[in-house]
């Protein structure tokens, strides 16, 4: 079946199977090689995408679903200035060993982050930890992530009081 | 890739008269919400689909309303929008409470409240404070519109009261006056994990007695239960710690717990007891 969508600003057009998940549509059909694959039963989070602004993982996800909608992966985000800034807070703190959940623990913490700035409320450490629970990093960098993604809500958000 | 999709059709209809006529037509159809119970039963072969009925473009499915002496939530309305409402946060704590503490963000941002009760799973976490509720469930199927009581809908491991071609449209929860509540969930971890057991308790409790109690316990049965006979043993009694001792021994007998990847009937059993005392400690304000 045929499915458009758009993908990181751009309308894509792709042949799939009806039982295709868009994370085999990413990777196999479209080269999008950030968005990974592990566990495939949504506990990993490797598979992260933004679907609408929203972190889904694709792995649970039907390509045909996701007809009409915007996804967005880190590629489509190399323009963006808060996503570049966390992305240098995230090597600052060393929030990235072997990489392989980075795309999508970025990703994830860029909506987050980007939520919270345009609510202009200071989230709490245990907010942010639970915002990011959905992604396994088997290197255990959390305690780096927490520093990365404080570090730019502090420099964004100064003077907000925490909640 | 290690798993892989069987071959399916895929329908994505408009609107409910559609969706049923589907379920009707097509053999081995099932509904598709938000995908995150049934994408994983058919990679697995736990369940057999041949053909998906996404109802996730259905309008009148979706949203949270205050009608003014209830609240109506869409059965395909995402956790995460529960999570986010403010008519879900100031009328119905403890099911906001349960909604926390699910999956991770980017699950509750594709499942669904209706996915999670058709699901069936014992282990629901929306189920026990729905139960508590005593919600109303709307069905829509080629008869015409039903409703079900919450209380008759899981119908055991696994089952609802669903026909083949019925679609839960809605969720009816009439508004109540309640005076403490409390959702405890014990899992083999602090976040994003299933239930080794779940306990939701809803009171009213007026000049010190207990006008009201419900109390509901996900993992300990084959389906999400209602402790119906410790309630009664509260209900019309004055809060007292052996009142609530005695409920909450109540529920351990109440309870039919088994041995599975995440525990152990014995301690199933056990955690009943804990659980609930602490629940309805915090709730019927016996600290
Ligand atoms: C990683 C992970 C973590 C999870 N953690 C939790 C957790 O902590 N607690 C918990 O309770 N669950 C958890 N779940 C299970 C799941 O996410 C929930 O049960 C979810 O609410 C299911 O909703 P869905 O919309 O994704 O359902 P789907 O998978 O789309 O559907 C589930 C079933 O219900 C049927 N169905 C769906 N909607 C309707 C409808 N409106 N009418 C009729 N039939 C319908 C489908 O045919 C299917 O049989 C988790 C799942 C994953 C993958
Ligand atoms: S591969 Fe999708 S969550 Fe693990
Ligand atoms: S950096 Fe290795 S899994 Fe996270």
């Amino acid at each position: 079946m045929r499915v458009a969508f758009n993908l990181n600003g751009r309308r894509v057009e792709v042949d799939v199977e009806p039982g295709e998940i868009l994370l085999d549509t990413l990777r196999l059909r479209l080269d999008v090689r950030s968005v990974k694959r592990g566990c495939e039963r949504g506990e990993c989070g490797a598979c992260t995408v933004l679907l609408d602004g929203r972190p889904v993982v694709s792995c649970l996800l039907l390509t045909a679903q996701v007809e009409g909608r915007e996804v967005t992966t880190v590629e489509g985000l190399r323009e963006d200035e808060l996503f570049g800034e966390l992305v240098d807070e995230f090597n600052k703190s060393f929030a990235v060993q072997c990489g392989y959940c980075a795309p999508a623990m970025v990703l994830t913490s860029y909506a987050f982050v980007k939520r919270v700035v345009e609510g202009r409320s200071r989230p709490s450490t245990s907010e942010i930890l639970k915002a990011v629970e959905g992604n396994l990093c088997r290197c255990g960098t959390y305690p780096r992530v927490l520093r990365a993604i404080s570090r730019v809500l502090e420099r964004r958000l100064p003077g907000e009081p925490r909640r | 890739m290690y798993y892989r999709l069987p071959k399916i059709e895929y329908f994505r209809p408009k609107t409910l008269e559609e969706a049923v006529g589907l379920l009707e037509k097509v053999e081995g159809s099932k509904v598709i919400a938000g995908g995150t119970d049934i994408l994983v039963d058919a990679k697995t072969s736990r369940v057999r689909v041949k053909a998906l009925v996404d109802i996730g473009s259905i309008a009148e499915l979706r949203g949270i309303e205050d009608l003014g002496g209830a609240i109506r939530i869409g059965a395909a309305t995402k956790l995460q929008e529960l999570l986010e409402s403010s008519a879900v946060s100031e009328n119905l704590p403890l099911l906001r409470a349960a909604v926390e503490s699910m999956a991770s963000w980017q699950i509750r941002n594709m499942a669904t409240v209706g996915g999670n009760l058709c699901n069936a799973s014992p282990a629901a976490d929306t189920a026990p404070p729905l139960l508590a509720y005593d919600a109303e469930l709307v069905v829509v199927g080629p008869g015409g519109s039903r409703t079900v009581p919450i209380t008759k809908f899981f119908t055991g491991y696994r089952a609802t009261a669903l026909g083949r071609a019925e679609i839960l449209k809605e969720i009816i929860v009439r508004k109540a006056e309640w005076t403490g509540w409390n959702y405890i969930k014990l899992g083999r971890r602090d976040g994003f994990t299933l239930s080794i057991v779940a306990v939701a308790v809803l009171a009213r409790v007026r000049n010190g007695t207990v006008e009201d109690v419900r109390i509901a316990l996900n993992s300990v049965a084959p389906t999400p239960v209602r402790a119906y006979g410790a309630e009664e043993m509260l209900r019309g009694r004055e809060v007292s710690r052996g009142a609530l001792e005695r409920a909450a021994r109540e529920v351990m007998d109440e309870v039919s717990p088994i041995d599975d990847v995440r525990s152990t009937a014995w301690f199933r059993r056990e955690m009943s007891y804990r659980l609930t005392l602490d629940a309805l400690t915090k709730a019927l304000g016996a600290e």
